[in-house]
């Protein structure tokens, strides 16, 4: 592939991305506007900054990965994030909004008048960060590499620097300016090669794409297999070898294996004959990149299980991740923020129409991705490997643009909130000054992260991220907006039971530690037990600790459910005053309160005149 | 504009009894609310069934429509017969299908939750 075009429009990408954040900044003048672009963002531009945030590279480039090596089972990954939005909206958008919390970790300490639990949940709020931020660095290195041949840190790093750049320099409003903008970038960039690459699917007879069995070259390829993997194969194949398979080495030998497993080292280079059945990656190999395998092998009871794993973590999970959340804070009340959220499922579900494309399309044309184990750069290689030429290249650098554009964006809604989070309770001085500071240190640990641990398939990585969410947030949440009875303790013990539960076994299963079998699947897809788990010990221990129940309980919930109009002007003081301080300065404050009263004027005066 | 330069001579009786409002702030209702009497807590309670049942109406949609889909998909192969929805038919269902039901279930509860809304603020201000 021809590197210019892609690294040209990768760099387009970058630069406008540090443009159109720096027009922010111009226009960014206080502190309010800093944190929370001063609360005015109406919905459609809001709603395409949440969307921008939220397709990040797992849907971009991970979700056709994994159709192409597992079938049709793995469409429940975009039916899950787009769910997970409806969930959101129905039990908490508008009284997340009308909390006034800034953070999740605002909400805990607003609802339940507790600094311990407020800690508690900082603690998730930057563990589910990471570990959503993990895998977007990856992403990008892995683009980059393959687009350019560059060691995998340096697409890491390139994200790394212009994310935290731009957080540190322009905050949210120039953030929400760049998101919108990159989830049209985005839907441009998948649909008009999406379009190309159907039509030549069409030209091309329109070959079925087979996920019963494994799919075979469509013309003499050439595959280099990088790390040593073991395969298997169904049925004697014949392939020129260059290089070591299974502990013998060849040089241009033409060879025949039989059928079962074989080891291929890792260098060396197979010439796959036209119509060769590609072979793919042994199952028994319960490494990372197994992960998801539990959905479409094995029984049908563990892929049935599995699947409804993938269910609940995404379609709650959804409301606690720490990016998601921050988003809310922005709409002026909470009407809009919930039709903001509608705008963003319509726009969301537009989006998640075309990775399947992508995904079948791949499963046809790019089999050996499904042996390399480089799946998610199925997008990226369909261009040249469908269309060729000028057009493949040209196309397959708009791709490029795109994936960039997805790392960018969810990697600086993350930071954006982890270093939020750190500048008011891990550092010791708040300001904006520290939250720069804050920044650097909410991207470090991932990025040193990305470049010592193994590259595992995007999606996957990131469910990880949904199951401890909807385990450990969800419950606080959803317990805290429509119960009273929610103490400190309860909310605690449900956090680490529920949470703490499903990031163990999760990490346990990834670092192999999971014995095979229905115990490996139920610790990769903890969040069928771990969901129920998080809920009973929070409603359990709030029951034993009745008396411990917040005084102001009633109050902030009256706050949460009740319409602008009517609570802002007069609750009394009994609320609680110390929530949503995004820098702690009481001239902030008063600004974000005189903002906030113009707009339940503005109805109450349409209400007169209707 | 031509009102504006010619008013027109009218009768001022004062506010009819039908679209008077107490002073804003001043409502029975409203104080109750702030100050946290019973029948305070009471309006809320009522505006909170209200908004969670709606919640619960769209999570049993969401539920029924969409959730019930990996059983029914799983069904007829634990039976032992051939898989009765083709292929194509669950890349239709998954891969489009469910994006306008989902899109629908929200637009009703946001609908569902603004009318809640404007009748609790009705019933307060005691109009």
């Amino acid at each position: 592939m021809n590197q210019t075009y892609a690294v040209a429009a990768v760099a387009a990408v970058v630069l406008a991305t540090v443009l159109v954040g720096a027009l922010g900044l111009r226009i960014s003048r206080t502190t309010s506007d800093f944190y929370v672009a001063s609360r005015t963002v109406g919905p459609r531009l809001n709603a395409a900054a949440i969307s921008g945030e939220y397709l990040s590279a797992a849907s971009f480039l991970g979700i056709a990965g994994l159709i192409l090596l597992q079938g049709p089972d793995m469409l429940w990954y975009p039916v899950g994030y787009t769910a997970g939005y409806l969930v959101l909206l129905v039990l908490v958008a508008a009284p997340l909004r009308r909390s006034g919390a800034y953070t999740l970790s605002d909400f805990a300490e607003a609802r339940l008048q507790s600094a311990a639990a407020r800690r508690l949940a900082v603690l998730f709020v930057v563990g589910i960060g990471w570990l959503y931020l993990l895998p977007q660095l990856q992403g990008a290195g892995l683009t980059l590499e393959i687009l350019t041949g560059a060691p995998d840190w340096v697409g890491s790093l390139v994200v790394a620097v212009v994310v935290t750049g731009a957080v540190a320099a322009g905050g949210m409003r120039s953030i929400t300016f760049v998101q919108a903008f990159q989830y049209w970038l985005k839907l441009t960039a998948l649909t008009v090669p999406a379009l190309f690459l159907v039509a030549a699917w069409l030209g091309d007879d329109a070959p079925r794409a087979r996920f019963d069995a494994p799919s075979a070259f469509r013309e003499h390829t050439v595959v280099r297999v990088d790390d040593t993997v073991r395969i298997e194969i169904d049925a004697p194949l014949t392939l020129t070898v260059s290089g070591t398979v299974d502990g013998t080495a060849y040089q241009e030998r033409r060879l025949t294996l039989d059928e079962g497993a074989h080891t291929v080292a890792s260098g060396t280079a197979l010439a796959f004959p036209e119509g060769a059945r590609a072979p793919e990656r042994a199952h028994a190999e319960a490494g990372p990149s197994g992960w998801s395998q539990s959905l479409s092998a094995g029984s049908d009871g563990h892929r049935l299980y599995a699947t409804y794993g993938l269910i609940l973590a995404t379609f709650l999970g959804t409301m606690g991740l720490p990016h998601v959340a921050v988003r809310f804070y922005t709409s002026p009340d909470g009407r809009a923020a919930r039709r903001t959220t509608l705008v963003v499922l319509a726009l969301i579900g537009a989006f998640y129409l075309l990775p399947p494309v992508y995904g079948a399309l791949g499963r046809i044309y790019a089999p050996e991705l499904a042996l390399t184990g480089d799946a998610d750069a199925a997008v990226l290689v369909l261009p040249d490997r469908l269309l060729g030429g000028l057009a493949g290249e040209l196309l397959g650098a708009l791709l490029a643009g795109g994936a960039f554009a997805a790392f960018l964006s969810t990697a600086s809604g993350l930071t954006m909130s982890v270093a939020g989070v750190i500048s008011q309770d891990v550092l010791p001085s708040r300001g904006v000054h520290h939250f720069r500071l804050a920044a650097v240190l909410a991207m470090a640990a991932p990025f040193a992260l990305s470049v010592v641990s193994e590259n595992v398939p995007v999606a996957d990585a990131v469910g990880l991220a949904f199951a401890v969410s909807a385990s450990s947030f969800c419950p606080l949440l959803v317990l805290g907006i429509w119960w009273r009875g929610l103490t400190p303790p309860g909310a605690a013990a449900g956090l680490v039971v529920g949470g703490g539960s499903a990031l163990t076994a999760v990490l346990a299963t990834r670092a192999g530690f999971a014995p095979a079998g229905w115990r490996h699947t139920l610790m990769a897809w903890p969040a069928v037990w771990s969901v129920p788990l998080g809920f009973l010990t929070m409603l359990l221990v709030s029951l034993a600790t009745a008396r411990r129940v917040p005084s102001g309980a009633a109050a902030f919930l009256t706050r949460l459910h009740l319409p602008e109009d009517l609570a802002d002007r007069d609750l009394p003081d009994g609320e609680p005053r110390d929530w949503g301080r995004p820098a702690g300065s009481g001239g902030d404050r008063g600004g974000d309160r005189g903002g906030q009263a113009g707009t339940p004027d503005g109805d109450r005066t349409e209400g007169a005149g209707a | 504009m031509s009102a504006e330069q010619q008013p027109r001579r009218e009768v001022v009786t004062g506010v009819p009894r039908a679209v008077r409002r107490p002073a804003p702030g001043y409502a029975p209702a409203r104080s109750e609310i702030s100050e946290h009497t019973t029948v305070g807590a009471t309006y809320v309670r009522s505006l909170m069934r209200s908004q969670l049942r709606a919640a619960l109406y769209a999570l049993g949609a969401l539920a029924l429509l969409v959730g019930s889909l990996p059983l029914l998909l799983a069904l007829p192969a634990a039976f032992g017969g051939r898989p009765f929805p083709a292929e194509p038919a669950v890349w239709a269902a998954l891969g489009a299908g469910v994006y306008p039901v989902i899109w629908l279930i929200a637009r009703w509860y946001v609908r569902r939750a603004e009318r809640n809304e404007r009748d609790f603020t009705t019933l307060v201000e005691g109009r």
